[in-house]
């Protein structure tokens, strides 16, 4: 694991994620709500793997819960799988795909929406699964499916991509 | 990756357990303080764009909002009149009823000034953090207002900040009545869980009308304290409904205040607080 890329990822989502507290959350389209965050920790997981998908993810939402005085982990711990899982594939299939992040982004927004009311219905929270899954959850993945190719993008500048294969410490021949 | 969920398992269960006082959440308060810095400068940096996309906004609505507005001032000249004369009725009132009612007066709460500095995810919970907490005499269940009405109440409170829960969460319900017949009821949240309020527990023998306004009830029984005091408005009546079946009237109430651009709100915190 490159220490640049660990602060330059750490300072990106950081940013990402006062800019998703202060300003989108309460942005409003057709009942759907942008999420940046999401957008950028599957980018960075694409990029630099499960490891750190997983971090960036924890990262990420323990600012989210810390700045809204929410209950600490329930972000990081959806996020955290999230990100371990699309880091998994960009290691894998992904690879090389031009349509992997969005693909990624709209499994993980539907994923994150399930997974964020699974949560706080574990947690006895009073939410509205109808507003989650049936009015914000498809305009929500459209406007993340928006943001994707410009935050790719951008990750891609801070975060050039590696070759997994160079990578491979060792390779076993079977059979 | 298992250390990380593990982790975060543990954070979710020492938060949800711990008292507000406990040490997770006093490190999440630091944690909120030392990012408040940030966030205030992300809502600087944005403003002015927020403002001219509102301005943008506003014109495309302002034609409907005109011809709306200039026919509730008709009518609010008519009732200006007979308001006067109530105004006076009511002070010799008040006067009489403030021994029973107890201190519950929007006289007696000073406000405390504070900006929206960051929101949580609308689709799931209704709240918003403020830059205002402990350190300005905020305290849980504080009520908070704009200029336009009510807005909501304070549920969690860090030094320099504090968390508000909006009228339009789920977890809200504000004792209400209506301000020209003096129907009493619950002002709860919507069902489809946008910025529509519903007036419910209203019994079918009360009159409501649409155009009516929504305020807070405040205190009826001095046993009883209401956390919000009297009379700060909440909403204007857009439909009453009722049918055989239900005991209640099915009212819908849009509120005042604009709930999708809280910049700023005013926490109502009591005089005599220490």
């Amino acid at each position: 694991m490159n220490p640049l890329d660990v602060v330059k990822a750490g300072a990106l989502l950081f940013l990402v994620a006062i800019v998703q507290v202060s300003l989108l959350s309460n942005v409003d389209v057709f009942g759907g709500m942008p999420n940046l965050l999401l957008v950028t920790i599957v980018s960075v997981a694409l990029l630099r793997g499960s490891i750190f998908g997983a971090a960036g993810g924890f990262f990420g939402g323990l600012l989210v819960d810390t700045a809204n005085l929410e209950t600490l982990g329930l972000t990081s711990l959806v996020l955290t799988v999230g990100g371990y899982w699309i880091g998994r594939y960009g290691e894998t299939t992904g690879r090389d795909r031009t349509h992997a992040p969005f693909v990624s982004v709209a499994v993980v927004t539907v994923l994150y929406a399930v997974g964020v009311l699974v949560l706080h219905f574990l947690l006895a929270d009073p939410v509205s699964a109808r507003r989650i899954l049936v009015e914000s959850l498809v305009p929500t993945v459209a406007l993340n499916l928006i943001l994707t190719a410009p935050v790719y993008w951008v990750v891609t500048k801070l975060l050039p991509p590696v070759d997994w294969r160079e990578r491979a410490g060792e390779v076993r021949l079977l059979g | 990756m298992i250390g990380l969920v593990v982790m975060s398992l543990a954070l979710i269960t020492v938060s949800f357990r711990e008292s507000a006082s406990g040490p997770l959440h006093g490190v999440q308060d630091s944690g909120a303080a030392a990012m408040k810095p940030f966030e205030v400068a992300a809502n600087r940096v944005a403003r002015p764009f927020r403002d001219a996309y509102n301005w943008f906004d506003g014109l495309t609505t302002a034609r409907s909002e005109n011809k709306q507005l200039k026919a509730e001032v008709e009518r609010l000249r008519q009732q200006y009149a007979t308001a006067q004369t109530a105004q006076n009725e009511n002070a010799t009132l008040k006067r009489l009823l403030r021994y029973e009612r107890g201190a519950s007066f929007p006289g007696d709460f000073r406000a405390v000034n504070a900006s929206v500095i960051a929101r949580g995810a609308a689709d799931v919970q209704q709240r918003v953090t403020v830059s205002a907490g402990s350190k300005q005499g905020v305290r849980v269940n504080d009520p908070v207002v704009t200029t336009d009405g009510l807005v909501g109440r304070v549920t969690r409170v860090a030094k320099g900040l504090a968390r508000v829960t909006l009228l339009t969460d789920a977890t809200s319900a504000v004792a209400a009545s209506d301000l020209r017949t003096k129907a009493y009821g619950l002002v709860q949240h919507g069902p489809g869980g946008g910025a529509e309020l519903v007036f419910s527990r209203v019994s079918k023998e009360k009159v409501v009308r649409p155009g009516d306004f929504v305020v807070t009830a405040g205190t009826q029984l001095a046993s009883l304290p209401d956390i919000y005091p009297r009379g700060i408005l909440i909403g204007r009546v857009t439909s009453v409904y009722q049918n055989n079946v239900d005991e209640f009237k099915h009212i819908q109430v849009t509120p005042f205040a604009d709930f999708s651009s809280l910049d700023s709100v005013a926490i109502l915190v009591p005089l005599d607080r220490k």
